[in-house]
């Protein structure tokens, strides 16, 4: 029995996690091996479009060590297609996705020929035996050219490079425009970006070839989902394949997918009746991992001259790459609803169009469709403000939702359950120094510094959760959102929870522990967590946009709850005592009025294991399962404020302070949520100054390693300062919402908005990301030229 | 094949090897030693970070053979008699580490740039930290252990 009353939810637990990954015994799917495992390599087109008239593997396979190869012709018959689970409207162009091409490649990566052999080296030389002739075609790499009638096509047989067109009209928007004192458009850019997960993915498959099994183990963030659509694909019976994500180090959601290289060595591995092992080098990875953002967004905006806002538009061509993957066309439509934001208006237009090029698939990218919305609408509120002189978080607060107001359905049509937009916004201000930044701010505008001094502003929100089914289903999504948890106590008392989440880096074992702990009234170290394995964990849908606590950790503490209530049936069995009469606290149940009477949960456990002394009826053990399918979304918000000094001599831009006052509810771990915060503040910086894929003009990667894709480094980024108010979620019984991606969504609005802020006095009024020195210089040079 | 003798964290190996073999892939597919992982081909992210004979190399960057006749110590060899490193308790307890990828490579850096600087600035754990690469932590927390670390370095040693 415990004595600690301290709850565990709120705690600042150090991570259970740690242990094996500061002593270095981890289980990475690449350190997996296994007698006669061979290795995986992949030939990739290095050319973005291009007929395949000959692979010829022969010679490949004369080569020593080599076991095998195959060009796509010679896997067509098994190889399948690649599967989207999202087709988000009901005339969506689905092109065939085979994970080795046969006829055509349609981005520089696309595979083109495999070859097993014994070690990664013999395969990797093998590669360089295989002949290929390509007729080269025009790449597609436009997403505005694309669409022109006479665009050159990357679905020859679909007869257009439309992948789909999705309109959702939210009350009349022309009739508010035509109300409306200022119109203001803009055309943003969301550059593509390079999730760039530090660990590259590999897949391990070992067959029992006789009896038909099949155990892959890989670096993903869907074990169930991957085992579903790896069975469909493959046509292995799903109770005969048992997948597995062992340590998985970070995904952003390059890992929610169901990748070429999984079904490869699936097959390959049942077709030769050896282990198979793949890992991507990560100039492989940069072209062949999805990535993530690419959208030309035209944004209207319209309101009073007082600053009331009426209306918004939003028109996006968002970038699919060549093929469909997992989600691809739901990432967009993910940020559907939340143009809007924290705002109310009378009218809302959102239009998307998806767009095939010659280039790497995109998909899931921390965020998802959320940060481009907020970047957009904070962005064009900062441009709104500056256009009718008002100050621009005066002109927020003009705007939002006020506290009182909760529960909001918005002009979008998503009711917010809670929010404080003051009590975040007037924290930061104090934090930030807000005042004193702006009197500073004005007094380089006068002195005309060199230096210039900028201040941005990002008053987000976001809707995270996935989700609830049926709203699923309404948006045409393949599957559910719900997510299971079991937790079974053990004879001797400790309690091992089953958890359907699959995390790769966010302390799911510290924080599930938390809970169950919390709830069940056991020590934090008895409680063991379980995921990432299909046999463990049999049920579950996985890690990605930021629903793991409140969908999968609610469900443990609802299957918490059900292991106490049976506890309770079992406890008042064996104290003689009705159950209404029993109180549960700290782990133990007594007897209201006769406190020294008491049954640990612990002992309960023992009873129910002996079954000795049970209530007739009664099943053996101690234990529940709970499947968590939430009514609606987690709405985090938050202020986030940056302030910038420019140089506007070279365009460099340095952060020079940073302050977030996030909202996220009832908090289970404050070291893993300002953990979450700053790696996703580290992201979103990175999209605003940093990152960028680069495609030249004959659709090479020309950012294809991490030599010239720029992740940041130390150096690059500043100190953070966070906070967080406490709005409780309505929506869940914790009152908890999700952080893993809160910190990407809202910050690149709030660096970019200070970097324009800054050179403003000098006519700048936009600067594309990422706002590198270059593209910062030459936005000063331009308005310098205008203003002549 | 090449004879290479090499001492890997306290224990010695003699091993004939492809002139070509990376340092990383000896120390992983030959040794066993997986607690040091491979994040890219450029020796760029510093996750496979090692010494060798008292500094720091990328082992993706390094052959085995270079290794003839030295000492490497990884990750796995930090501990000393089940005692966890100052670094890596600092780690532990500074939440210094997410996903844990870059967590091996960025140890061996910091205990590289705390033998060099055992008194750094912030800016110096930063700049000192330049080549290893974190995807998850925003480097705030690392920064915090490395002070913390160096912290208690200094009070040891006084």
């Amino acid at each position: 029995m415990t004595t600690s009353s301290e709850p565990e939810i709120g705690r600042a637990r150090l991570r259970k996690e740690d242990a094996r990954l500061i002593t270095g015994q981890t289980n990475w799917t690449d350190n997996i091996t296994a007698p006669g495992l061979l290795h995986l390599a992949i030939l990739r087109s290095p050319m973005a479009h291009a007929r395949l008239d000959r692979v010829d593997v022969a010679a490949a396979r004369e080569r020593p060590g080599v076991i095998a190869a195959f060009s796509g012709a010679d896997l067509a018959a098994e190889q399948g297609s690649l599967p989207c689970a999202w087709p988000v409207t009901e005339d969506i162009v689905l092109p065939d996705h085979p994970p080795v091409a046969v006829d055509e490649v349609r981005y520089a990566g696309d595979p083109v020929a495999v070859v097993v052999a014994r070690d990664a080296y013999a395969a990797a030389d093998a590669l360089e035996a295989i002949e290929v002739d390509y007729t080269p075609l025009d790449p597609v790499l436009d997403l505005e050219a694309a669409l022109a009638d006479d665009s050159p096509l990357v679905h020859a047989d679909k007869d257009t490079n439309r992948c789909f067109s999705y309109h959702q009209p939210c009350g009349d928007y022309e009739a508010a425009k035509a109300r409306a004192d200022v119109v203001l458009h803009r055309r943003y850019h969301q550059q593509r970006l390079i999730p760039s997960a530090m660990e590259p993915r590999s897949v391990v498959v070992l067959p029992v070839a006789a009896a038909g099994e099949y155990t892959l183990y890989s670096a993903t963030q869907i074990p169930h989902i991957l085992r579903v659509m790896l069975a469909v694909t493959t046509g292995i019976p799903e109770h005969k394949l048992r997948v597995i994500a062992p340590d998985v180090g970070g995904g952003f959601g390059s890992k929610l997918q169901v990748y070429g290289e999984e079904v490869l060595a699936l097959i390959l591995a049942k077709r030769l009746g050896r282990p198979v092992k793949w890992t991507e080098t990560r100039s492989e990875g940069n072209l062949a991992t999805h990535h993530g953002r690419g959208q030309i967004q035209d944004i209207e905006i319209a309101a009073t001259r007082d600053g009331t806002l009426l209306g918004l538009k939003a028109d996006l061509l968002a970038d699919m790459g060549a093929y469909l993957m997992l989600l691809t066309p739901s990432i967009p439509i993910l940020g559907a609803t939340m143009f809007p934001a924290i705002y109310k208006m009378d009218a809302y237009d959102f239009r998307c169009t998806g767009v095939f090029t010659t280039q790497t698939p995109t998909d899931a990218y921390r965020g998802a469709g959320r940060p481009e919305a907020t970047y957009a609408i904070e962005r064009i509120m900062d441009d709104l403000a500056a256009e009718l002189g008002r100050d621009p978080l005066e002109l927020r607060r003009h705007n939002w939702i006020k506290h009182e107001e909760f529960p909001y359905t918005t002009v979008a049509g998503m009711t917010y359950d809670s929010g404080n937009y003051e009590a975040a916004t007037d924290r930061a201000q104090v934090l930030f120094g807000y005042d004193e930044l702006v009197a500073e701010r004005a007094k380089r505008n006068e002195q005309g510094d060199i230096f210039r001094l900028g201040i941005g502003i990002s008053t987000y929100t976001e809707m995270c959760g996935l989700a609830p089914s049926r709203w699923l289903r309404d948006m045409r999504s393949g599957a559910g959102g719900w997510e299971a948890a079991s937790i079974r106590m053990l004879p001797t008392g400790k309690a091992e929870v089953i958890t359907g989440t699959s995390p790769h880096g966010q302390g799911h074992a510290t924080a599930w522990s938390q809970i169950a702990a919390d709830v069940l009234g056991i020590p934090f170290e008895d409680v063991e967590v379980l995921h990432g394995d299909t046999k463990l964990a049999p049920v579950g849908l996985d890690t990605y946009g930021s629903r793991s606590l409140v969908v999968g950790g609610t469900a443990v503490y609802e299957a918490a709850q059900k292991v106490v209530a049976k506890a309770r049936q079992v406890a008042a069995h064996l104290m003689e005592a009705n159950e209404a009469d029993l109180e549960f606290s700290n782990g133990a149940f007594t007897v209201q009025g006769s406190p020294e009477a008491q049954k640990s949960i612990q002992e309960v456990a023992f009873a129910a294991f002996t079954s000795h002394h049970l209530p007739d009826g009664m099943q053996p053990t101690l234990s529940a399962e709970h499947v968590t399918d939430p009514d609606t979304f987690s709405f985090p918000h938050g202020t986030h404020l940056c302030a910038v000094e420019v140089d506007t001599e070279t365009g460099a831009v340095k952060i020079r302070s940073y302050v977030c006052v996030d909202d996220i509810g009832k908090v289970v771990n404050p070291l893993i949520v300002e953990g979450q915060v700053h790696g996703g503040l580290a992201q979103g910086i990175a999209q605003a100054l940093y990152e960028e894929a680069v495609y030249d003009e004959d659709g090479n990667l020309t950012s294809g390693t991490l030599a010239d894709y720029l992740v940041p480094g130390a150096p690059d980024l500043p100190e953070f300062v966070t906070d967080r108010t406490e709005t409780p979620a309505t929506s869940n019984p914790m009152g908890v919402k999700g952080v893993g991606e809160a910190g990407t969504i809202a910050s690149t609005p709030a660096v970019v908005n200070a970097v324009v802020d800054a050179l403003r006095p000098l006519g700048v009024t936009e600067i594309r990301m990422p706002c590198t020195p270059e593209r910062v210089w030459r936005a000063i040079q331009e308005a310098k030229e205008a203003s002549r | 094949m090449t004879r290479i003798s090499v001492k890997v964290d306290g224990t010695g190996y003699e091993d004939d090897v492809e002139p070509r073999l990376l340092l990383i892939h000896y120390l992983r597919d030959h040794l066993g030693r997986t607690g040091t992982p491979v994040g890219c081909d450029t020796g760029n992210c510093g996750a496979c970070t090692v010494d060798l004979d008292g500094s720091t190399v990328k082992s993706c960057s390094v052959l085995a053979v270079q290794a003839d006749g030295g000492e490497v110590t990884t990750v796995q060899g930090l501990a000393e008699n089940g005692e966890l490193h100052p670094l890596q308790k600092a780690f532990h307890d500074q939440h210094a580490l997410q996903c844990g990828y870059c967590t091996p490579g960025m140890l061996m850096a910091a205990r590289d740039l705390l033998a060099e600087n055992p008194h750094p600035t912030p800016e110096d754990v930063r700049h000192g930290l330049e080549g290893n690469l974190c995807r998850c932590t925003g480097y705030q927390n690392i920064v915090k252990a490395v002070l913390a670390a160096a912290g208690e370095q200094r009070e040891a040693t006084s």
